[in-house]
């Protein structure tokens, strides 16, 4: 069996010493982070993202790893001790979440999280080690057509999952794929949109606008409305679930994890899409007796295995194919960039020991979450309980030493400080900022694999229609654009984005 | 910011609903002709930026389809961006929508001049004084800061923190006092 010998070979570097330490370093820090209300897995990532610059490829990666799903766990406490969810996905986690927490269970309502979580966390990444070589290795007879065919599909699927306006959903991916052409060409050597600074020579540091808009942009909304939160309780008791709690979150976490796995592989929202539908599922199947809304145990168990399995199951596109599913994963792929790793299908055979040790510790940070979160649930408290307006100045802080520490130019900084203004116009008129990333990431890729397409076919289009696989994902992604303007499943994606009321 | 998007997406779909809110809608600050103020703002950005981009890229070089020149790209994502923009003006003038609301006007402005000063400041003044500046302009944004002795312990302990773990740590050249007090 080669997926054991593999599996073997991942848990030999991610066991490593200095790989549990940067696994378990990531974990925490990610989770101290992610428990601060308003601050979500992109803007954590992209804060602590310098930090991992100095070292060796993996450990760096298995460090950002640790902190994605450590600022998901902490999303989720945050949502269910002051109901004050720090990213989307953890939105419906508070609905169920917050009313146990009321109820003086917040204790059970955190371990059936994490439990969830766990469980999900596992499911997950057996499936990653199962499925990603046998993607790879399609992927690998994928020409320039393929992979332009596929970004657009990616980018489409994009669009569908995003809640929100389609139309803005369309104009920001299309604002970030021009944003991310800034830079010189790397074909004719024309410094395009760099307006005569050697700075912008290079294009923009993604990291920079990732912390623009999704950290500065953020503060500024929250400064609207500075409503003083109270924290439920300071002391959280009663953690383990009793046997008949096992009992009733045994369905849901399997469902949820299932529902989770298949929509995190999709582009855009996955995550967030997950944790929706897998409440949506259980208020389907549950008996008439089940009280969601009201602190049902069913409503927290669903959602938080449905985010995390998305959450896992993301790693696939981005580690098979190197194209992000969201904005999570097109920060992995600049870190991988940052550390001279060309993300790909190349990377499983060229790098087996990076590849599957960050696959092994993906089960690894997991368990780390569910052993270390539960005992430090107190700290994590006393960090939530620290008044955002004593935060928001060192969130700052960080932002800025951050970005000036990519390339050591201040120039960075007042990008940032462009991107937060930016980011926090496209929050007042509803623009959500995801897409835009993925634009970002995705453009210098798309024009480059249109441009050798194109070079091959000799200028004919056709090339992207007449080859079959191309033929067939531009075909899916046309199906997917006219399935969601048709009436009857816009409703339905109105209605998976609103179950919370 | 979730069921503002959905009211604004079911207003597409459910004409009565729509009624009911262009009336609160006109009630706001968004009155007259433009219906739906956050389409239209988006529109203008879309046509702005896109139409500034595609001005830009003539100056690239077009080439053609098989051999495509550093403009071709470019014009085509500005034109669509410009395209998109101008969909999203025309919708609103017919679909009405929520007004946009208060803009966070001061809390913005001083953010945004804490990160500039951060800049200016880090290699002339130093880490030191570019973080106390930063703070200080940073927290004014905040009605409930108030410049007390927590607060005060909590910038000292902010800044060694910062130096130790980043300019002693880490490596990052930022000069802990800035050429302005020579070097």
């Amino acid at each position: 069996m080669d997926i054991i010998s593999n599996l073997w070979l991942g848990l030999q570097t991610a066991a490593s010493a200095t790989n549990l330490l940067y696994c378990l370093l990531g974990v925490f820090l990610g989770t101290a982070i992610g428990v601060l209300p308003g601050l979500g897995p992109v803007a954590t990532i992209a804060m602590l993202l310098p930090v991992t610059f100095g070292l060796p490829p993996i450990s760096a990666l298995i460090m950002l790893a640790g902190i994605y799903y450590g600022a998901q766990y902490g999303g989720s406490t945050t949502a269910i001790l002051v109901n004050l969810p720090g990213e989307s996905s953890s939105v419906v986690t508070a609905l169920d979440g917050y009313q146990m927490a009321r109820q003086g269970q917040a204790g059970k309502a955190l371990a059936t999280a994490a439990i969830g979580s766990f469980f999900a966390g596992t499911v997950c990444t057996l499936l990653i080690a199962l499925f990603s070589p046998p993607l790879a290795e399609v992927a690998l007879s994928f020409g320039p057509a393929e992979y332009f065919s596929l970004m657009v599909l990616g980018l489409v699927a994009s669009i569908v999952l995003a809640h929100g306006s389609l139309l803005h959903a369309l104009g920001m991916i299309i604002f970030g794929l021009i944003l991310g052409l800034v830079g010189t060409d790397v074909n004719s050597g024309v410094a395009r949109y760099s307006f005569g600074l050697p700075e912008l020579a290079d294009g923009i540091n993604f990291v920079v606008v990732a912390m623009g808009v999704f950290g500065l942009g953020e503060i500024i909304g929250n400064l609207e409305h500075e409503a003083s939160r109270t924290v439920m309780l300071k002391k959280v008791t009663g953690l383990m679930p009793a046997k008949e709690d096992w009992m009733r979150i045994i369905g849901p976490i399997l469902r949820g994890t299932a529902l989770g796995a298949v929509l995190g592989i999709l582009p855009g929202g996955g995550a967030m899409l997950a944790s929706f539908s897998a409440y949506a599922l259980e208020k389907k199947v549950a008996k008439p007796a089940v009280p969601f809304g009201k602190g049902a145990i069913e409503g927290v168990a669903a959602p938080e295995a449905a985010n995390n399995a998305g959450a896992q199951t993301s790693f696939i596109p981005m580690l098979t194919l190197g194209i992000p599913s969201n904005p999570v994963m097109a920060l992995m792929i600049g870190a991988m960039i940052i550390q001279g790793i060309q993300p790909g299908p190349s990377v499983m055979t060229e790098q087996p020991a990076l590849f599957w040790g960050l696959i092994a510790s993906m089960w690894i940070g997991n368990l780390m979450l569910l052993v270390l979160n539960l005992p430090l649930i107190g700290l994590w408290v006393k960090m939530i309980s620290v008044p955002y307006h004593l935060l928001y100045p060192a969130i700052i802080v960080f932002c800025a030493i951050g970005v000036f520490s990519l390339s050591n130019t201040e120039m960075d900084v007042y990008f940032m400080a462009g991107f937060g203004l930016l980011g926090y116009i496209f929050r007042k008129i509803d623009a959500e900022p995801a897409p835009m990333l993925l634009g970002f990431i995705l453009g210098p890729m798309m024009e480059e694999f249109l441009r050798r397409a194109l070079l091959l076919s000799k200028g004919s289009p056709m090339v992207l229609v007449t080859r079959p696989i191309s033929a067939t994902m531009l075909a899916l992604a046309l199906l997917a654009l006219i399935a969601v303007l048709t009436p009857a499943l816009q409703k339905k994606r109105e209605q998976a984005f609103h179950e919370e009321e | 910011m979730w069921e503002k998007q959905m009211a604004q997406d079911n207003s597409r779909d459910q004409p009565k609903a729509a009624m009911a809110q262009s009336a609160s809608a006109e009630s706001g600050h968004a009155g007259g002709i433009i219906r739906g103020p956050k389409d239209f703002w988006t529109g203008v950005i879309y046509v702005l930026f896109g139409g500034l981009a595609f001005w830009i890229a003539r100056d690239y070089g077009f080439g053609s389809a098989s051999r495509m020149g550093p403009g071709y790209f470019p014009s085509v994502l500005g034109a669509l961006l410009v395209l998109i923009g101008v969909i999203s003006l025309v919708r609103s003038f017919i679909v009405p929508a929520e007004p946009l609301g208060a803009f966070a006007i001061k809390g913005g402005f001083l953010i945004i001049l804490a990160t500039v000063l951060f800049g200016l400041l880090v290699n002339r003044a130093g880490l030191i004084i570019a973080l106390l500046a930063l703070v200080l302009v940073s927290a004014a944004a905040s009605e409930k800061f108030r410049f007390d002795w927590k607060a005060t312990l909590g910038l000292i302990v902010l800044i060694a923190f910062c130096a130790l773990v980043f300019v002693k740590g880490l490596g990052v050249p930022m000069p802990l006092i800035g050429t302005w007090f020579g070097e």
